[in-house]
């Protein structure tokens, strides 16, 4: 007990959130994620680029155990938040998910009303006492996904009615609806158009007041213009990881040059 | 103007013209196909309406019965111990007299000895009017009117299924009875009506086909639906959900798939068989019981479930999933919170289809003894639930079209328009369920 609290005033001194070291992740036989080792710090956007199949989805899900639900996958190594090892035996994937909450590429609401998708975490974790609580949870969720001002009329209708950049916004709004710590993006804007993809960045700059915001993606500028921090992933290895700056101005490793000057990916 | 050596887009080439009648001709082909399936079908229906609408229809006779207290209360004190004693047997002489009556005071004649006359009744007339006295004795020494059933080959002389020539060398009825029969109908008292004891009532014994009733099997058929119902559906959901969400993909997985695959091909007798030992022989539970009928067909009836149920849970997109697991769900949550309600149209479709084939699933309830012979009408044919033996709507219809009396073939095909019309129907709501509870994503 001493000791955690030890690590964590470490941590928190460090301003690390996350902290991976040795991570090797196994799709069967197939070596997917070879010895990463990462810092991830809070109320920072950190961004993971790199080829298709470099293994930077697969490592974001790691951060929160979605991996878990694939059979044949098999993590090793250690990923600490808050200087607690989240794959220890003793922690339940499903507490860890509502304190790392995710949004996947594609919009993904449930087919209930606005109301229900963002207030649907709020419930299963008890976070409201009663109706009015509820309200203001939800109303505060939608406001922070930037998307109170378009639905506050109906939020009773269904959210798959929504615009795909709506409904991407009404899935962020969901995803900090549960109060979490750090907030996954898995590719957000790879289905969304320029306007909406703008509308999602603006968002992201916004998030990282109150969250560490970890997010994958194929666009090099995004990255650019969302992120304070950038980790080149190639082939399972974490080629490269810094200050976004710096990477995109000089980059230390030739691969990484090679694949932001397109001549690899 | 164009060019020589291009062709012209206003040409047809050889190849373009032999793939158009190529196509042309698999068009004709998939006509062909749905017109002879569509031809087929209507051969179908109008057989089975045209054979079996005669059964929802029976000859009546309206006769005036004197009730002769001096018949049937020989000692006058109305004691319902007395005239329970009288049987049936001694109602025959009011019959006798009714007809004499009539022949002397209306404008009918006939050769006849009364007794004959009163040959056209069904041999059930006596016991109807014993169950009126014995319902209500006040009636002995009255004129009452009765709507008696007349017998099979009347019947089948109304309907055109007898005729002067059939009857030759039939000691059911001879061609005097018949011109009776003319002259009764002639004076409107002789006429079909709307047979609503066929749906309702009991099966009748040989020698009267035209009692014979399709209620009580349709009632056997009900319970063993519940029991199927309540068996089939929650094992059939559960094992799927636990197999398509939470098992380990392994060996043991894949055999029990490959199994539950195997099981829905198993032919209908081998589960009756295996009922007849498991249920009867060793759990002696009771033959001929909607139980055990009902625990054959969810036997057959559970892969049918299985495998739709399956086939839903795997149509819903795995990105629900990762909503629910995303927002903190447990694997439970996120299958009965969103999973499940999203499967749920299918499921219902997939258990209403196998019930549907339940219902008309006939062999293995021969098997196990479901074609019991019930004649008696009404709550006691059913007084002891599920363990009342009885029979069901597919078996009664094969008991019937096994019969001598072509009455009984009649009444088979009437059954099949009832199974027809309950299979009908929920399939119709099978299709009704899936359209309002659809939802798109």
């Amino acid at each position: 007990m001493r000791d955690n609290t030890q690590t964590l005033e470490a941590h928190v001194a460090n301003k690390s959130k996350i902290s991976a070291t040795g991570v090797q992740v196994y799709y069967g036989d197939n070596h997917a994620i070879k010895d990463v080792n990462v810092e991830i710090e809070d109320k920072t956007v950190t961004a993971f680029i790199g080829p298709s199949g470099c293994g930077k989805s697969t490592f974001l899900r790691c951060i929160n155990r979605m991996n878990d639900t694939i059979d044949i996958c098999r993590v090793e190594g250690k990923i600490l938040i808050d200087g607690e090892d989240i794959y220890d035996p003793a922690v339940d994937p499903v507490q860890l998910r509502a304190k790392v909450g995710m949004v996947f590429q594609k919009p993904n609401p449930f087919p209930k009303s606005i109301y229900d998708n963002v207030a649907y975490g709020p419930r299963i974790h008890g976070l409201a006492r009663n109706k009015s609580e509820l309200d203001e949870i939800v109303e505060r969720a939608l406001r922070r996904g930037a998307i109170w001002n378009e639905v506050k009329d109906r939020l009773h209708a269904p959210g798959t009615g929504l615009s795909g950049g709506q409904q991407q916004r009404l899935c962020i709004a969901r995803a900090v609806a549960t109060e979490p710590e750090v907030l996954l993006m898995d590719e957000p804007c790879s289905a969304l158009d320029p306007i909406a993809t703008a509308q999602v960045e603006e968002l992201i700059d916004e998030l990282r007041q109150n969250y560490s915001v970890v997010i994958v993606t194929h666009s090099m500028q995004q990255a650019a213009r969302v992120s304070q921090r950038t980790a080149f992933f190639h082939l399972g290895n974490l080629v490269e990881f810094g200050d976004t700056d710096k990477i995109f101005t000089t980059p230390e490793d030739p691969r990484t040059e090679s694949y932001i000057t397109g001549r690899i990916g | 103007m164009t060019d020589a050596t291009h062709s012209s887009l206003l040409k047809q080439g050889a190849r373009t013209v032999k793939r158009n009648r190529a196509e042309a001709r698999f068009k004709a082909y998939g006509l062909l196909a749905i017109g002879i399936g569509v031809l087929m079908l209507l051969v179908l229906l109008t057989t089975i309406i045209g054979r079996g609408t005669g059964a929802f229809q029976q000859t009546y006779l309206t006769l005036d019965v004197t009730l002769d207290a001096a018949k049937i209360d020989k000692k006058g004190n109305r004691n319902i111990d007395d005239i329970k004693k009288v049987s049936t047997f001694g109602y025959k002489p009011l019959l006798v007299n009714a007809f004499e009556t009539m022949v002397e005071t209306t404008e009918i004649t006939s050769d006849l000895k009364p007794k004959a006359m009163s040959d056209i009744l069904s041999k059930g007339a006596e016991a109807q009017m014993r169950d009126a006295v014995l319902a209500d004795p006040t009636l002995i020494g009255q004129t009452v009117t009765f709507d008696f059933l007349a017998s099979g080959r009347v019947d089948g002389y109304l309907k055109g299924r007898v005729t002067r020539d059939s009857i030759a060398n039939d000691k059911n009825i001879n061609a005097e009875q018949l011109d009776l029969v003319d002259q009764l109908r002639a004076a409107d008292v002789l006429e079909k009506k709307f047979n609503l004891a066929f749906i309702t009532g009991a099966d009748s014994s040989d020698a009267r086909p035209e009692a014979a009733g399709f209620g009580v099997s349709m009632v056997g058929s009900l319970a063993m639906m519940l029991v199927v119902l309540a068996l089939a559906l929650p094992i059939g959901v559960a094992a799927s959900i636990y197999l398509e969400e939470f098992a380990p993909k392994n060996l043991i997985t894949d055999i029990i798939e490959v199994n539950i695959s195997n099981l829905a091909a198993v032919p209908s007798i081998v589960f009756g068989i295996l009922g007849l030992a498991v249920f009867i022989n060793y759990m002696h539970l009771p033959n001929s019981a909607p139980l055990v009928g009902g625990l054959v067909l969810t036997l057959m009836t559970l892969p049918t479930i299985i495998i739709s149920t399956r086939a839903s849970l795997k149509s819903v997109p795995p990105s629900i999933r990762d909503a629910a697991l995303g927002v903190g769900a447990s694997k439970m949550q996120s299958v009965f919170h969103h999973v499940l309600p999203l499967a749920a149209p299918g499921i219902l479709t997939g258990t209403i289809i196998g019930l549907a084939q339940a219902l008309g699933e006939t062999a293995p309830l021969l098997l196990i003894g479901m074609v019991g012979f019930i004649a008696s009408n009404g709550p006691e044919s059913i007084s002891e639930g599920l363990l009342s033996p009885n029979s069901a709507m597919p078996a009664q219809i094969y008991e019937w079209a096994k019969r001598a009396d072509p009455a009984f073939y009649e009444r088979a095909w009437g059954g099949i328009i009832i199974l027809l019309v309950f299979l009908i129907t929920m399939n119709f709501v099978a299709v009704m369920l899936r359209r309002r509870f659809e939802r798109r994503w």
